[in-house]
């Protein structure tokens, strides 16, 4: 059993819990071991953009000092803000040794960071480590005949030098869908963003988004979306679901981990949604049962 | 000649755009006004001004735009940054214009009155790090 490193962040250990279960029975099912880090605090979950906000680094600096110090090169994430901030904060603060030593310094009751963690997205680890091959021969279920319409939004894939793919035209989805025998749907709002934490200050612009996104979807004949953010997701599915007049048309979402566990007989862990998921499955012959 | 010079001289404050150039680490003059970042912007219809008129006012000097509401609709998505063709991280100038305002004592949120109910703890810590000073 292979292990790796694993920073859950507060979408995860909360909300967004199945994202997590599902992705453990998976990486499970491929030989994979999430081992999650102690002590871990909040990434911050927005990078900051600007040149003299160091304190906003703290955070992510208080995580990569504690990685670094139980001896890890490599952490992972399943959240694709989580993966951003982490790894635009590393970029940040070793690109320039004078931010590093001022952080350490604040950081006096912390082992010092020193830079070299590599912060690695899921989506990553399935592509370059264990690799779609072996994910095609451990699927029990294939998702055959299920339409699936990718969902990026930004941090996964913006911006160029930090993202996964590549940020206009990516393909880490598409591919991984086929390697689980679904058929992608690519769509025309597939990396357009969901109006991510504007959900709280301007609720009106996510459900025009959400809503948006899922006809995008829905006019490329897909069962439902797929998405590796739970901002996206709350978006995508609460924000969708309150938009007037959705019901008819409204297109389900779940995270990639738990499409993955389903292709490779885990257990999805499908929670209860606002558009449940589980008609369009079932209409494939992929009868996914919630849990009490 | 003289005359259009000095009406320039009054309306410019470089000062000014040479902190957003500080705090973005972006030179606002490298921006032509193609307004592809807006053209691509899934927040633009939300926006008082659009992207290329907010940098436009950065390279006019030009303080008002620190009462426009565009870069509150902003959500850092960086489509715009991706695309720009100038190589402008258009993002990290609305980021700029955001903590200057900030910095002054205006915020367009209180947090306060975001209702609680489920949102996600991303974007409330989201918000409160974006439009709180």
């Amino acid at each position: 059993m292979n292990s790796i490193l694993y920073y859950p962040g507060c979408g995860v250990a909360d909300q967004a819990r199945s994202m997590e279960t599902a992705a453990r029975g998976a990486l499970g099912a491929l030989g994979w071991e999430m081992e999650e880090m102690e002590r871990w605090n909040c990434c911050g979950t927005v990078y900051s953009l600007a040149t003299d906000d160091l304190m906003r680094h703290v955070g992510p600096a208080r995580i990569l000092a504690r990685v670094q110090d139980a001896g890890h090169e490599h952490l992972l994430t399943l959240c694709s803000m989580c993966y951003s901030t982490l790894k635009r904060s590393e970029r940040f603060l070793t690109e320039e040794r004078d931010r590093l030593d001022r952080v350490n310094a604040f950081l006096d009751d912390e082992p010092d960071y020193t830079g070299g963690v590599r912060v690695v997205h899921l989506l990553e680890l399935v592509r370059d480590e264990i690799g779609y091959e072996a994910v095609e021969e451990a699927v029990q279920r294939p998702l055959s005949g299920l339409k699936v319409s990718p969902y990026y939004g930004c941090t996964l894939t913006r911006p160029r030098a930090v993202g996964v793919d590549d940020p206009e035209r990516p393909r880490v989805l598409e591919d991984l869908l086929l390697a689980l025998g679904a058929e992608p749907v690519s769509s025309p709002q597939g990396v357009e963003c969901c109006g991510a934490y504007l959900t709280a200050s301007a609720p009106e612009v996510a459900r025009r988004r959400a809503g948006a996104i899922a006809r995008a979807a829905a006019r490329g004949g897909a069962d439902l979306m797929v998405t590796s953010c739970p901002l996206c997701q709350y978006n995508l599915d609460t924000r969708q679901g309150e938009a007037p007049g959705a019901s008819a048309h409204a297109v389900p979402s779940l995270y990639f981990t738990q499409l993955l566990a389903l292709a490779l007989g885990a257990d999805p862990a499908v929670d209860e949604q606002v558009i449940d998921p589980r008609p369009v499955l079932a209409a494939r012959g992929l009868a996914v049962e919630v849990k009490a | 000649m003289a005359e259009q010079l000095r009406l320039a001289k009054a309306v410019l404050s470089v000062q000014f755009a040479r902190r957003v150039e500080e705090l973005s680490g972006q030179s606002p003059y490298r921006c032509y006004q193609c307004g592809k970042c807006g053209a691509g912007c899934p927040f633009a219809d939300s926006m008082d001004l659009l992207p290329n008129q907010v940098l436009r006012l950065v390279q006019l000097g030009d303080e008002k735009v620190l009462e426009a509401g565009a870069p509150w609709s902003c959500a850092s998505c960086l489509a715009c940054e991706v695309r720009c063709p100038r190589g402008v991280d258009i993002a990290k100038v609305m980021e700029a214009v955001r903590l200057l305002a900030l910095r002054k004592g205006r915020s367009p949120v209180a947090l306060g009155k975001v209702p609680g109910e489920r949102l996600p703890q991303i974007a409330v810590v989201g918000i409160s790090r974006k439009m709180t000073p």
